[in-house]
């Protein structure tokens, strides 16, 4: 991913399809998505409850497999991709915010997020990889959690947790999966703010959200619906942003 | 397990023992004394809510808003019997809920409140139709036949019909968000304790569910919503806000 320059496309999906298997026979999540996106670009994807959102997060993390179509990023072939190759190309490169956070039950808020250094050998010793923990947790205003077990944290704490985790290697890629869906708009604007301090030092983010403030201030917004792309558009203000997002919702 | 629950469900008495009946003797169905909660953590106790009073009329509708991590969801636990104070009384439909034992507590909330957790609880190994129907199965509501239609005609308002028979792992999380609100409200329950119900909801969807919730409170229900969205939490007739562990705010529209 180091290699890519800003003239070339972070991310090419082509013809991107998933289909899940169910009882009643395959179900497509995704029916064909074309996407490109830059380097430096914040993407919010916007789409109603089912849409596909989750599922096309899952398929840019190579968390999942495409059922058809090409995913390239950094000029890797994600769709090709071998399992453990994933896992190494994620750890150093892509940091994932799951919208059901995913945190390890038996560690720490603090160990959770040591976690993905721990694995890419990253940030020296234990007591460097901890620092940097706290001040990620800082970052999110919850360091003074650090060092309780999830299951003792509530639930936008929970969040904030599971985002200064995906921060944990400084990633190039963000993917994140309704980030604030869970904090009041005060700490939602926190979480914002980080975001954008990554965009303005040359991170990619992409960012399903539902909550329209957010995807109003972002420079690309896209709208998908039953497994589609069916709009893609860059707000100049965050005033033609709220209009925008406004649109689509309706 | 769930022929466990069915069987049981079938067999149980209307009464609940040491319950007295509800609606009949105070307007407040809801009453927080001095409440206080402290959590025991690694560093040290930690006091999460530090003195909560509060009452709630039947048949209103209030919101609980603050910051993340102020005490909402600690405070619900309170008056639904999931958590314990550490100090203070809690009366829920005239019953010290204190003077419930767990066995007791479980069949008593079932009938008494509907609960939609901040993290869903579906049960992994039942469909969708069979996690609304449980709470009917536990309390012995509703004839055996009539539980299906009651759970399909739930889930059919929170458009969630198609989903009815897919399993939690395979729904997205406002489908599982949906499901659970379709749950909490299988027994027709006085009390409806939601929380965050639309944090993982579109505007129309979300819109769907409040909406509804607006209809039941028109009915006499009462309902209890923590929500993080200042639109929804203003269009209820009354919001108390919390921080640090203390309602600091209140406001009657
Ligand atoms: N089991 C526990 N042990 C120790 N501390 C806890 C426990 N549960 C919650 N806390 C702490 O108590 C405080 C209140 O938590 P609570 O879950 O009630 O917050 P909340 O208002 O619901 O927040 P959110 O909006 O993020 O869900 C938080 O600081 C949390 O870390
Ligand atoms: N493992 C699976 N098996 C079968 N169907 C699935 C599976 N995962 C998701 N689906 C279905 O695919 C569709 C898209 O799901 P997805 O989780 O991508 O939606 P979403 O846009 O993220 O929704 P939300 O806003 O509710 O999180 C939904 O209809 C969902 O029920
Ligand atoms: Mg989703
Ligand atoms: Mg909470």
């Amino acid at each position: 991913m180091s290699k890519g320059k800003s003239n070339e496309p972070l991310i090419v999906v082509k013809g991107l399809q998933k289909a899940y298997r169910t009882p009643a026979g395959d179900f497509y999540a995704l029916k064909g998505i074309d996407l490109e996106i830059w380097p430096g670009e914040f993407v919010a994807l916007l789409g109603r409850s089912g849409a596909g959102k989750s599922t096309l997060i899952n398929m840019l993390t190579g968390i999942d497999r495409p059922t058809a179509g090409e995913i390239w990023i950094g000029g890797q072939a994600i769709h090709r991709m071998s399992e453990g190759k994933l896992t190494r190309w994620r750890g150093r490169e892509v940091g994932v915010v799951f919208q059901s956070f995913q945190l390890m039950p038996m560690l720490t808020c603090a160990q959770n997020v040591m976690l993905p250094m721990d694995f890419a050998n990253r940030y020296g010793t234990p007591r460097r990889q901890y620092a940097r923990a706290r001040e990620l947790l800082a970052a999110v205003d919850i360091a003074m959690h650090a060092d309780k077990l999830p299951a003792a944290v509530s639930g936008g704490q929970r969040q904030r947790v599971a985002i200064a985790r995906a921060l944990a290697n400084d990633p190039t890629f963000l993917a994140a999966d309704e980030p604030t869906g869970n904090l009041d708009s005060r700490t939602a604007e926190a979480v914002f703010s980080v975001f954008q301090q990554l965009v303005a030092a040359g991170k990619t983010i992409f960012m399903a959200t539902h909550d329209r403030d957010l995807a109003a201030r972002v420079s690309r917004v896209l709208h998908i619906e039953d497994g589609l792309i069916v709009e893609d558009t860059r707000p100049a203000s965050p005033a033609e942003g709220y209009e925008l997002v406004a649109q689509m919702e309706a | 397990m769930w022929r466990k629950w069915r069987h049981n469900g079938a067999h149980r008495g209307v009464g609940v023992n040491g319950a007295a009946p509800l609606g009949l003797t105070s307007r407040a169905i809801i009453d927080l004394r001095d409440v206080v909660k402290v959590y025991a953590t690694p560093a040290g106790p930690f006091t999460a809510l530090k003195g909560i009073n509060l009452t709630v009329d039947r048949g209103e509708f209030l919101a609980v808003v603050g910051k993340s991590g102020s005490g909402k969801s600690t405070l619900i636990n309170m008056f639904t019997g999931i958590d314990h104070p550490t100090a203070g009384e809690v009366i829920v439909a005239d019953t010290p809920i204190r003077h419930l034992d767990e066995g007791k507590m479980a069949e008593w909330r079932g009938r008494t409140m509907g609960i939609v957790f901040q993290f869903f609880q579906l049960l992994p190994t039942l469909t969708v139709v069979e996690n609304v129907m449980i709470p009917m199965d536990l309390a012995g509501m509703y004839g055996l036949s009539e539980r299906h239609d009651r759970a399909m005609y739930l889930l059919e308002q929170m458009g969630m019909a198609d989903d009815a028979n897919k399993f939690p792992a395979v729904l997205s999380t406002g489908q599982a968000q949906r499901a659970a609100i379709a749950r909490a409200l299988a027994n027709d329950p006085p009390i409806l304790v939601a929380d965050e119900p639309t944090g993982n909801l579109d505007t129309r969807n979300a819109e769907i569910v409040f909406e509804l919730f607006a209809s039941l409170a028109a009915a006499g229900k009462t309902i209890v919503m923590v929500t993080h969205d200042d639109e929804l939490a203003q269009r209820v007739p009354r919001t108390v806000t919390i921080a640090d562990g203390l309602i600091v705010d209140e406001v009657r529209r």
